[in-house]
């Protein structure tokens, strides 16, 4: 290195702070992608946890540990997937969704999805059954009891939704596959760092990569401190 | 197959552009020199940008890009030394078959990327500082224009994922004739324009300035370059076919 690190990392922040548009395009790009994917997800996802872990359908085993094993797939395998679902010639071809934020919506929403659904799962199946029998038996209706108890397990739902949407805001392989790196339309941190990297110009690198980086303790401190209001309180 | 654990001063880091390493030459030719020398070669393929910085940084022993300019100022700014011109291919203009900017009577490529801009088209860049990225920013120039029409789309991606991409969105690409090759099994895209000396793609192989770092691998460096202009391996070069076509021109001139 023949840049001194020091050098390269004053770079990085006179570009997040002098608000270098480049810079934050790709931010920005980023986040609303990653943002509305989770937001599709998270009622259906939710919901779908709570059916596995309060009903007891045929298949409901099988359902459990398919979507435990989704959660560890690589995200390229999801890219892939979905690369070959939107291409020319795929089933949802005539979408032409290929290399659109609305293609990469769809990656991240099936890489966020398993992570939801299997935590949810297990919020909703540490969760004394009596609250929802007595609540249903109280008249009151299903979807009302579920936000009952949505509420009283906020925290571990909460510790879901911040897992998911770490995971698709720092997945390079979906986005780059499915969204194709285009600048200024499907360009986002990820996908920027590597083309960065693989041009050489690491000041922008480190730039977004600083981003991710406080982000992740941002929601790290977030995560730390609700864990520990989560803690079980004596009554 | 056992091998004995390589000496450090045995390998050989060669920096050069993911053209050569995905068009198969090196594939081909390396393991000759290899076997010759006693060298092992350790390739890092990545755009020509990336690897005159990694041969400026000192992070690799040798360096064989397509980029005159770049080349030029990286022997100007002192790091690399001895430049050979070891072989050229040519760039080729891809576009949809029905060639909707009909840039197929063009006079020659600035005209044909005027028309692009013009229409405006859908062209798809590789935006990532590697030779050919470089070389379409210099026929836009040529041509007085600021590639930021519509359609205009940059991937900063190499030049497979480009080709791939430009075929989805059917959009006109640059790309050189190697890769092209390579991949026409798996595009419908036609050559659209082609010829002329603006798309000449000479390549080079340079060594790097023992003044600047000292601790690299000179002699191996030097060792490559001498083998790739040697006649044998001229040969080789020319007669390297990818699916019955052949890739590179050998152009070493003493």
């Amino acid at each position: 290195m023949s840049d001194g690190w020091l050098v390269l990392l004053q770079q990085a922040f006179s570009l997040l702070l002098s608000f270098d548009p480049h810079v934050w395009a790709i931010i920005n790009i980023s986040f609303s992608v990653s943002f509305v994917a989770l937001l599709i997800t998270i009622i259906p996802s939710i919901i779908l946890g709570f059916i596995l872990a309060f009903s007891h359908f045929r298949g409901r085993w099988v359902v459990t540990n398919l979507v435990q094993t989704l959660q560890s797939i690589p995200t390229v395998v999801i890219g892939l997937l979905v690369y070959l679902l939107l291409t020319r010639n795929g089933v949802l071809g005539d979408l032409k969704w290929l290399f659109t934020q609305k293609g990469m919506i769809l990656g991240q929403m099936l890489i966020c999805a398993p992570v939801l659904i299997a935590l949810s799962q297990a919020a909703f199946s540490s969760v004394d059954r009596r609250a929802w029998e007595t609540s249903r038996t109280l008249g009151a209706s299903w979807i009302h009891a579920v936000w009952t108890l949505c509420r009283e397990l906020r925290v571990p739902l909460l510790l879901a939704i911040v897992a998911g949407f770490s995971r698709i805001l720092t997945e390079v392989g979906c986005s780059m596959m499915v969204g194709g790196n285009i600048m200024n339309v499907t360009r986002n941190i990820p996908t920027a760092i590597a083309l960065e990297t693989s041009k050489g110009d690491f000041a922008q690198a480190i730039a977004l990569g600083l981003v991710l980086l406080i982000l992740a303790l941002v929601l790290n401190f977030i995560l730390g401190s609700l864990r520990g209001k989560a803690l079980p309180r004596s009554h | 197959m056992f091998s004995p654990v390589t000496l450090a001063n045995e390998v050989i880091k060669l920096a050069t552009t993911t053209s050569t390493e995905n068009s198969g030459l090196l594939g081909a030719l390396l393991p000759k020199f290899e076997a010759e020398s006693g060298y092992t070669v350790q390739v890092i393929a990545t755009g020509t940008g990336k690897a005159l910085k990694l041969a400026s940084q000192g992070d690799v022993d040798v360096v064989m890009t397509h980029a005159p300019d770049a080349e030029a100022k990286f022997i100007a700014d002192g790091f690399g030394i001895e430049p050979r011109g070891i072989m050229e291919n040519d760039f080729v203009v891809l576009g949809p078959k029905n060639d909707p900017a009909a840039i197929k009577s063009s006079k020659n490529v600035t005209e044909a990327f005027s028309k692009i801009a013009n229409k405006p088209s859908k062209f798809v860049s590789r935006g990532d500082n590697s030779g050919t990225n470089m070389k379409e920013l210099i026929i836009w120039k040529a041509a007085g224009i600021t590639p930021d029409f519509a359609g205009y789309t940059s991937v900063g991606q190499g030049m497979g994922k480009t080709l791939l991409m430009a075929n989805e969105l059917q959009a006109y690409t640059l790309t050189d004739r190697g890769t092209y090759i390579a991949y026409k099994a798996k595009l419908d895209l036609n050559i659209d324009f082609e010829g002329g000396a603006k798309l000449a793609n000479p390549y080079q192989i340079m060594l790097i300035n023992p003044a600047k770092y000292p601790e690299l691998n000179h002699k191996g460096a030097r060792a490559l370059s001498d083998w790739f202009i040697s006649p044998a391996t001229q040969t080789m070069i020319n007669n390297y076919k990818v699916q019955g076509e052949q890739l590179f021109k050998a152009t070493y001139k003493k």
